[in-house]
């Protein structure tokens, strides 16, 4: 969109904040009775529903069991209501393909799979609503089902999106920022620890900038971390109240 | 037809009107539990550079040396000696098997049995140890989280109120009505197929409405629970039970009567 300012003068991006800013998160766990763990989270206008089954046993072919750990297979899929354009086909296209490919490797470095081995965990995410950052909201929802149905991770998997305007690093993307085709780079984080789960970024960008994207999307996830951290101590408190022992 | 129709409401979580605090040391993945390094790991624990880390979200138990983080849910991890009901899925296909077993259990069966071994892949064994053990016959099955189903030296009770249940610790509960003679237990190879009454249907629902409600609050489930939580409900009809207000009420009655016994 021509004549639209990314970063205004006085350091004011198109939706009122400041460069290192996040969007306010909104999260809930145990949304779906029927599933081992589910999880919603709301980051701005984007919102993603993310459910867990497992560990179970392997359905179809018995011969993809891997005799030491479980496998981790994850779906990402998007409602045809999601973007500002009806989307014809919600699962099965190519970026849905490649999204739940890169879901599947974050979660295999934080998920302990040694402790379930010749079982196999599904993990199921859908955006509800895309408003930019959509791998970042449903890693995030991903981690709040996966703890929900409590099986084990090394750390949390927190993620946030990140890019580059005008000289400065712009964390946490909406549409409008994506759309106006900046580098962005993808960035899930193992907060305690500081590594990196996945890193992501298919655009051109000098390599003197990266580390300052990087920093900016590493602090942003921190900051996501810091929030998920509260909604989960949060449920557990109140499970343990209404437990009572 | 008459229709019910309800708008959302916002409530506030059960645990406040509780008025208690959280008494454990709760964990998130992540954290650091300790740095002592006398302590033994237990389940939802791993070691990490020196530390001893939590991998899953729960309360911290501690017994002696060792500790572990008991998460709010888990899938079921078998134990010798434990009760489950469950239904068959695959036999083995094998010429013996086919003899012996025809006729007896076929595959999607309902049964009950015991935990013989346990593997170290996770994998259980089970038996049908006697004949209270075996297929299931008329019934409810109702499907909860295993860690709401409280250890006891028997799984299997006959409640006052006419029906009887198997609690698995697999989080499979049956429901089902007392049988007038007491050889014909439910289990064995043939299943009873005569009608059950209209009054022990009502009540193995109204049963089934209330380990569902205990549920939704995190109740632990054992025979006293669900008695206790049967009476309050009697004054509601059967459907009610499940309404949320009706269901807050009698769940809170049904804790003021667990705690009066206890202390």
């Amino acid at each position: 969109m021509a004549g639209l300012e990314l970063l205004s003068d006085q350091g004011y991006r198109v939706d009122g904040r400041r460069a290192g800013e996040l969007r306010k998160i909104q999260a809930r766990m145990g949304v779906f009775a029927q599933a081992d763990g589910s999880a919603y989270i709301e980051q701005g206008n984007t919102k993603a529903l993310a459910v867990v089954y497992g560990p179970h046993e392997i359905r179809g072919s018995r011969a993809r069991a891997l005799p030491d750990r479980a496998l981790v297979n994850c779906q990402y899929s998007s409602a045809t209501f999601s973007t500002g354009e009806r989307k014809r086909r919600p699962h099965g296209d190519r970026k849905s393909c490649e999204m739940g490919l890169q879901l599947r490797q974050t979660f295999e470095a934080a998920i302990l799979t040694q402790l379930h081995p010749r079982s196999q965990i599904d993990i199921y995410v859908q955006v509800l609503q895309a408003d930019g950052g959509t791998y970042a909201a449903c890693v995030n929802a991903a981690t709040l089902a996966v703890l929900d149905a409590g099986i084990p991770m090394r750390d949390f998997v927190c993620a946030c999106s990140a890019g580059f305007v005008d000289g400065t690093a712009l964390a946490d993307l909406s549409h409008v920022e994506e759309a106006a085709g900046g580098p962005q780079l993808a960035l899930a984080l193992l907060p305690a620890s500081g590594q990196i789960a996945l890193l992501e970024m298919d655009a051109r960008l000098h390599e003197d900038h990266l580390e300052h994207v990087l920093e900016a999307a590493a602090q942003a996830a921190q900051g996501v971390h810091t929030l998920l951290d509260r909604v989960v101590r949060q449920h557990v408190r109140e499970a343990s109240i209404l437990l009572g022992d | 037809m008459a229709l019910e129709m309800r708008l959302p409401v916002a409530r506030k979580p059960l645990s406040e009107s509780l008025g208690r605090e959280a008494k454990k040391h709760l964990v998130v993945p992540g954290d650091t539990i300790t740095t002592d390094t006398g302590f033994m790991r237990g389940h939802g624990t791993y070691m990490g550079e020196e530390k001893l880390i939590a991998s899953v979200a729960g309360s911290v138990e501690r017994v002696n040396k060792l500790i572990c983080v008991k998460a709010l849910k888990t899938r079921y991890n078998g134990e010798v000696g434990d009760i489950v009901v469950g239904r068959i899925t695959e036999r083995r296909r094998s010429a013996e098997d086919e003899l012996a077993m025809r006729g007896f259990l076929q595959e999607g069966d309902l049964i009950s049995a015991e935990v013989q071994a346990v593997f170290s892949d996770g994998a259980v064994s089970l038996h049908t140890r006697s004949l209270k053990y075996g297929k299931l016959g008329q019934g409810v099955l109702v499907q909860v989280s295993p860690s709401l189903v409280k250890r006891q030296k028997t799984h299997f009770h006959d409640l006052p109120c006419g029906a009887s249940l198997i609690l698995g610790n697999n989080g499979f509960i049956w429901i089902y009505p007392t049988s007038e003679h007491k050889d014909e237990d439910a289990g064995g190879f043939t299943a009873n197929l005569e009608p059950v009454s209209l009054a022990d249907r009502e009540v193995i629902s109204r049963l089934r409405n209330c380990i569902v409600s205990l549920v939704t609050q995190r109740i632990m489930l054992y025979d006293t629970s669900i008695l206790y939580c049967y009476e309050a409900s009697l004054p509601h009809q059967i459907k009610d039970i499940l309404k949320p207000e009706i269901m807050e009420e009698i769940v809170i009655e049904t804790r003021q009567r667990l705690l009066e016994q206890e202390g």
